[in-house]
């Protein structure tokens, strides 16, 4: 890729959950802020802008990472998923949005998608990961709502599903 | 909170790269993982008219034992040396720093060379790079050169690395034999800037100490044959000759009491893996 | 309670009734306002902050921002105050609030001009360009110091910072003060805080050219009080100012309240622009000037007898409000007032609240909303109690506590406790939490020699707040002038639809509580139907739904009022469908039940008519209608509460309608090198009435108590003496993260529902902001043996509790910083110089060496004898910025010393500072020797606080490198 210039948009091209997507943007344009504006992907949201609370948190190259400490020029190329990818094509949502769904580990939903991305890289490093290992890789994703609790239980159901365990039975009231 | 505007450069190779920044020196910034240069970029703290994006450059994407070190190019980022399957085995104190060091997310993008040459005070790779005496390779247009950690970090954010050079690999001692290292930091949050970290190596009668977070770069002191009171008395002169500072988050008096209490304890942790 | 086992369990409600909100969310297809689709035109908003705590404005010249690519407007504080009036708050005041600052800024991050730009990029572009000048004022930032007669004056025209004080006397005080056997005291200080939520404060605003009025989009959360405040600045009638909240709003935790300011600036700013304009608040923003709990001092007296058993308290606040009041500031305090005595029999009280302005961001709504502040205070009285007497803190609340008899109970101060049986609670929660095993543990900690403290606390959970209730900062007879306040209506709408399925349409504009599926559970259960068949859709707009004034989401309104509103709105449609039903099915409507999508006999359930065929015939056969019945099937509800009185001419009020318990108590472990307290264990029990979906209460309560413990552990908005922010980054403000949070031992203990609310439900959401904070204070207490303890509970501070001071340096040379919280820097240095003190001198003297000497100095113009305006780019390592700066050398006394001062500006922040130079003759050359003093304010204050003393000494270092080099010293 040659020098861009900085008061130009340039064609950016990427992967986004499968498809091949295009759009332009300065080089200085966070790769949130395309993904959400240009593409009209807003799931991704934006939190706080310094890579602190995960909101915004995607995969890139299989790898998660903050999108609001990603120029859009650095995607051009590459592979991203985004919480909009997650769910199967007819709707029915992966193991671990079900684990979110039943374990109330979602309030306002607003952090919701940067943890789920992130969950998901997790899992799949660490098939069988303990309450203490989950509460660790989360560390990066601030959830005011939920107080984690209701997260960590999805995330451990989840991985037990992904496993092939029978899930762990629904908490009793 | 948005950046100011800059041209963007993702060069072929290090040859473009080093072009670029002979031609643009301190005008340009490169960005390796951008961990710690995005947020400075959003917050307008800094404004560099190009940035040179090293992130894609497959030749400094390496991490290799040779000659006694880890070699560690510029493009390699901190989670992938925490996946290379020699660390635990040519670096405990590495390996053990590696998950104090911001998030997951941060680490599957952030470089090891990068949060070396940013060079923040609080760093857990800086100290690593101090306490173990290693080292960086500068290169520029005019050829490449080899600086020692202790001269590399001149001061707070600030190292010696020129406009228009670029820290293309860091040089990482590879563990000695039959040395102890152990590592610890204090910081109010998992993933927050340290307060105080401390890195302890210990080889025979050799104590080697580096802090980090409490003076405005890495600090290293090595004694020898130090014990009980006698070692008590020379951590707390290094705590005091370091000084540091109040902020929000901790006490000058804090930081100095963790490098008394926190640095027993790990260089007693170092001591014990060396005997083992 | 034979009135509590009448309220209904159905189907759905009581249930783990999974969330109805969720798919949207989890598969990113939720609609917050930054989402939405605007129009083409739509400008976005970015903002010229304040960098100082308190200064004049000057001038502001913004020609050159105007001239920036993408920029369409600018708006000033002149723009605003031309076209508003200032925006009001429950009583006459001296201050004048526009949203933005006029003459003068009073904190850090005021906004001081709006650039309106094509996008987000180029409004952040021009703001360098917007020129304001400043005269930096003292500032006041202590609200007990704020109330003294020499601490500067915020706002002209009042003669005091003190902008309301009360003193309330409720039942005989001084007597029962006088008379008790025993008293204690203590003061308590609370700090600032917040729970900011994940997403940010959004505005979409635009002028409506043909009516003169406003369409706003936000995520505004109520109350919708706050509505005729806005119309009113904007000098318009409320019917033209149309707001509407979409579907989601991320998190508010109260703090959405004040984003009403913002919107009246971004309607002045579309108004001026001449085009829509929107502003998504960044996290900076948020931080330094959105909105913060009331931090607050409080002197707490008590009086009691031997057997701890307390007669009267007696209270003196001073709430600290920041900058400016905005409705309904300063509510917190009085929504506690009724619960001055906490759930306590104690028979008199005294309160005196000072109302509090200083230089630091204005309040707003946070969780708990007044609670956690007093019951900081009282419930570390009551430990204190304990201790002097010798007796378990736990037993001198139980002493204390009202009997499950006398309910309802009317406090001293007035509040009309509901419901409850707090002992009960208590006997559960102990069994529950095995209390008797946490003791053990503790012993056998402290026969180890740690420090392991057990703490408890037992809290009020208000819920429902009386509209009323802020009256009571009035004199009875201001209140009498005025007209009463009381009340608290909810709002709700159900209709059915031609073929039988359910909207519901209420005011609770939720943040992410549940509430669709909630009241979901309410009415499919009051109609018999499946829940599939009930759409609940809670966006909100002014123009087209039924609201009132106590609309919105705040204080826990949904649990007892917004479902009430439903509850009655869903009956009211069942009893019309009942009376269609009756003719057909040939049974009175009484006799009718409604299950299973069927209305049928009670007697006769194979006597039985669909649902959708009784809701269809009122939409297609009128005429089949018992007389006088209206067509279609929509009824709505405007609930309201009659227990919710206003206050009395003796200052009574009963502040909100319900009352829930909550118990807590924790075993902590406090780290001895680190200072690091270890929450080892945590039980909590709240009791709110009848639980209406267990899965959403659990969720508050983790929430909350997540929250509580950030609080109480991690989260303050520091400000430093002077007035400077320092909590300006995540990374600054810690929010509380998985791996810090204890686990939460949650007991759900019997219910005592609310007779006062139709479902007999109470507010959850708040109670561990109330408790937790002063639960773990009173096990540290406990822990250390110590009285004063403040949250939050940083290591550092604990550390000094533990081991007093610092032992002295073995090297006399090595001096310890001084201890201070104000940012003012302070250092010195040494530099010998090869060449003569009067060669070094003259260098000071001589602007063309000085332009040489000042690190990045770009321009040096001499402004006067001795004085010079330079413009400097300087920085640390990357960090750079252009600043504009003021030196003046003073006290000259050639050439042995000098004074160095000045000041700089620019878009990093701002900066004061002095210093001396002494020059003094040494061998082959002169030894220099400087201080220096600097104060910085601003961005890189807020942003940078852990470098800012290492920057400064690197800077001022820099400087003199300078000089020596300069006056023939080289770089030897």
């Amino acid at each position: 890729m040659p020098l861009i210039a900085k008061d130009a948009r340039h064609r950016i091209a990427f992967t986004l959950n499968g498809e091949d997507v295009e759009g332009y943007a300065e080089p200085r344009m966070l790769l949130v802020d395309f993904l959400r504006h240009e593409l009209g992907a807003t799931g991704t949201h934006v939190g706080c802008e310094h890579g602190v609370c995960g909101a915004c948190t995607i995969r890139v190259n299989g790898r998660a990472a903050r999108a609001c400490l990603m120029l859009a020029v650095q995607a051009d190329g590459k592979t991203l998923d985004t919480v909009e990818g997650l769910a199967a094509s007819d709707g029915a949502l992966s193991p671990l949005q079900q684990a979110f769904h039943e374990k109330f580990a979602l309030q306002c939903g607003f952090c919701t998608p940067g943890l789920l991305m992130s969950l998901g890289e997790v899992i799949e490093r660490n098939p069988d990961p303990s309450e203490q290992d989950i509460r660790i890789a989360i560390s990066g994703n601030i959830c005011r709502c939920t107080g984690y609790q209701e997260i960590i239980d999805a995330a451990l159901a989840a991985a037990a599903v992904l496993r092939g365990e029978t899930p762990p039975s629904q908490n009793k009231d | 909170m948005k950046p100011a505007a800059f041209d963007y450069l993702r060069p072929a190779d290090l040859d473009e790269a080093l072009d670029t920044l002979h031609e643009a020196g301190s005008d340009a910034k490169v960005m390796a993982g951008g961990q710690s240069l995005m947020p400075m970029l959003n917050m307008r703290l800094l404004t560099p008219s190009v940035i040179v994006d090293i992130s894609d450059l497959e030749a400094l994407d390496r991490i290799e034992a040779v000659n006694g070190h880890i070699e560690i190019g510029a493009a390699a980022t901190q989670a992938s040396l925490g996946e290379w399957p020699e660390l635990a085995a040519k670096s405990p104190l590495l390996a053990e720093a590696l998950p104090n060091i911001g998030h997951f997310q941060t680490r599957n993008r952030g470089t090891v060379c990068g949060s070396l040459a940013h060079s923040d005070p609080s760093s857990e790779l800086p100290l690593c790079l101090a306490t173990l005496g290693g080292g960086v390779v500068l290169q520029s247009k005019a050829g490449s050169r080899t600086v020692a950690a202790s001269d590399f970090q001149t001061d707070m954010l600030t190292t010696d690395c020129g406009p228009q050079e670029m820290l293309v690999a860091a040089r990482f001692p590879v563990a000695e034999p039959g040395a102890g290292y152990a590592f610890a930091e204090i910081a109010r949050r998992h993933g927050d800037f340290a307060i105080v970290a401390l890195a302890a190596m210990v080889t025979g009668e050799t104590i080697r100490l580096g802090v980090g977070g409490v003076a405005d770069t890495p600090q290293v002191r090595e004694w020898q044959g130090l014990k009980g009171g006698a070692l008590d008395d020379a951590l707390n002169a290094f705590a005091w000759e370091m000084g540091g500072s109040d902020d929000v988050h901790a006490t000058a008096r804090y930081r100095r009491e963790i490098v008394r209490r926190i640095g027993r304890k790990v260089i007693a942790e170092a001591k014990d893996a060396a005997d083992r | 309670m034979a009135e509590a086992e009448a309220k209904p369990k159905g189907k759905y409600v009581g249930q783990r009734v999974l969330r109805r909100e969720n798919f949207p969310l989890l598969k990113g297809q939720g609609r917050f306002v930054d989402d939405l689709p605007v129009s083409p035109r739509t400008l976005h908003a970015a903002f010229v902050r304040s960098p100082h705590p308190h200064a004049n404005i000057k001038s502001i010249d913004y020609s050159e921002a105007l001239k920036q690519p993408g920029v369409v407007a600018v708006i000033t504080g002149e723009d605003v105050a031309a076209l508003c009036d200032p925006l009001i708050v429950g009583f006459a005041n001296p201050i004048n609030y526009y949203g933005i600052a006029t003459d003068r800024v009073r904190y850090v991050g005021e906004p001081v001009a709006v650039v309106c730009a094509s996008d987000r990029y180029k409004a952040e572009d021009a703001l360098d360009y917007v020129k304001v000048e400043y005269e930096p004022l003292p500032a006041a930032v202590d609200p007990v110091e704020a109330a003294k007669p020499e601490a500067p004056i915020i706002h002209p025209g009042a003669d005091s910072n003190t902008v309301s004080r009360r003193t309330f006397i409720h039942g005989e005080p001084e007597e029962a003060m006088q008379a008790a056997k025993r008293r204690s005291e203590m003061t308590i200080r609370y700090p600032r805080n917040s729970i900011t939520p994940m997403e940010t404060y959004a505005i979409i605003a635009e002028y409506v050219s043909d009516t003169g009025g406003y369409d706003v989009t936000s995520n505004f959360q109520g109350p919708f009080s706050i509505h005729p405040v806005m119309a009113k600045s904007l000098r318009i009638p409320g019917s033209k100012l149309r707001h509407r909240s979409p579907s989601h709003s991320g998190g508010s935790f109260g703090s959405k309240l004040v984003i009403f300011p913002y919107i009246v600036v971004l309607c002045i700013a579309a108004r001026k622009a001449g085009r829509p304009v929107k502003w998504i608040e960044d996290r900076l923003e948020h931080l330094s000037a959105s909105s913060v709990a009331p931090n607050r001092v409080t002197k707490i007296e008590a009086g009691y007898d031997d057997d701890g058993i307390v007669s009267v308290f007696r209270m003196e606040h001073w709430d600290d409000h920041g900058a400016y009041l905005r409705a309904p500031m300063p509510a917190p305090i009085y929504r506690m007032h009724g619960l001055s005595t906490n759930g306590y029999r104690i028979g008199h009280c005294q309160v005196i609240n000072n109302i509090m302005i200083t230089n630091k961001c204005p309040t707003g709504a946070v969780r708990g909303f007044g609670g956690p502040q007093l019951y900081f205070a009282i419930e570390r009285m009551m430990h204190k109690i304990a201790v002097e007497l010798g007796l378990d803190p736990l037993e001198v609340i139980r002493r204390n506590l009202i009997s499950a008899d006398s309910f309802p109970y009317r406090t001293p101060a007035g509040a009309l406790l509901d419901s409850g049986d707090y002992q009960r609670t208590i006997d559960e929660t102990l069994a529950d939490g095995k209390l008797e095993e946490l003791k053990r543990h503790r012993d056998e900690a402290r026969a180890q020699g740690r420090l392991y403290g057990i703490g408890y606390a037992a809290v009020v959970e208000p819920s429902q707040s009386n509209m009323g209730y802020i009256s009571t900062l009035k004199t009875g007879e201001e209140r009498e002038r005025a007209g009463p306040k009381d009340g608290a209506v909810a709002s709700a709408t159900v209709s059915v639809d031609p073929v039988g399925s359910i909207s519901v349409v209420g005011d609770s504009v939720p943040q992410g509580q549940g509430h669709q599926t909630t009241l979901a559970q309410i009415v499919a259960d009051e109609l018999g139907v499946d829940i599939d068949d009930v759409v609940v859709n809670l966006e909100t707009d002014t123009q087209k739904d039924n609201w009132s004034i106590a609309s919105g989401n705040y204080s826990c309104r949904f649990a007892p009022a917004a479902t009430s509103a439903a509850h009655l709105a869903a009956q009211r449609v069942r009893d019309k469908l009942a009376r269609i039903a009756s003719q057909g099915l040939n049974v009175p409507p009484d006799e009718l039940e409604f299950e299973g999508g069927y209305i049928r006999a009670k007697a006769n359930p194979d006597n039985k008519v669909p649902f959708y065929r009784v809701a269809g015939l009122a939409h297609w056969s009128p005429s089949s209608l018992p007389d006088g019945m209206e067509a279609a099937v929509r009824e709505s509800a405007h609930w309201n509460a009659p227990e919710l009185t206003p206050t009395t001419a003796n200052d009574e009020i009963n502040t909100s309608l319900a009352y829930g318990f909550g118990f807590d108590y924790c075993g902590i472990e406090i780290d001895r090198d680190t200072g690091e307290v270890c929450i080892d264990k945590y039980v909590s029990a709240h009791d709110c009435g009848t639980i209406l979906n267990p899965g959403l209460a659990d969720g508050q309560i983790h929430g909350s108590f997540a929250a509580a413990v950030g609080a109480t552990l991690f989260e303050e908005f520091a400000y430093a003496e002077d007035g400077s922010f320092l909590s300006g980054t995540f990374a600054d403000y810690l929010v509380i993260t998985a791996p810090e949070l204890p686990k939460l031992d949650l007991i759900h203990p019997t219910a005592n529902p609310s007779p006062y609310t139709r479902l007999g439900a109470k507010g959850i959401a708040e109670g561990n902001q109330y408790s937790t904070p002063v639960c773990v204070a009173n096990a540290v207490a406990d822990a250390l043996g110590r009285e004063d303890i403040s949250t939050p509970l940083t290591p550092a501070k604990v550390f000094e509790w533990i081991h007093g001071e610092e032992a002295p340096p073995p090297d006399t040379s090595a001096k310890p910083a001084k201890k201070k919280r104000e940012r003012a820097i302070e250092g010195q240095g040494e530099a010998f110089v090869p060449a003569a003190p009067e060669e070094v001198w003259a260098t000071l003297l001589d602007p063309d060496s000085l332009a040489k000497v000042i690190p990045g100095c770009r321009e040096l113009e001499q402004t006067a004898e001795n004085a010079y305006r330079a413009t400097v780019d300087m920085g640390v390592g990357p960090v750079r910025g252009r600043f504009e700066a003021n030196v003046k050398l003073s006290d000259l006394r050639p050439p042995q010393s000098a004074t160095l001062s000045g000041d700089l500006a620019g878009p990093l922040g701002a900066s004061h500072g002095s210093g001396t130079v002494t020059l003094e003759a040494a061998e082959g050359g002169t030894q220099v020797r400087y201080d220096y003093t600097v104060h910085l304010t601003g961005k890189v204050a807020a942003v940078g606080g852990r470098m800012l003393d290492g920057a400064a000494r690197l800077l001022i270092g820099q400087f003199f490198k300078a000089l020596v080099k300069q006056a023939g010293g080289g770089e030897k």
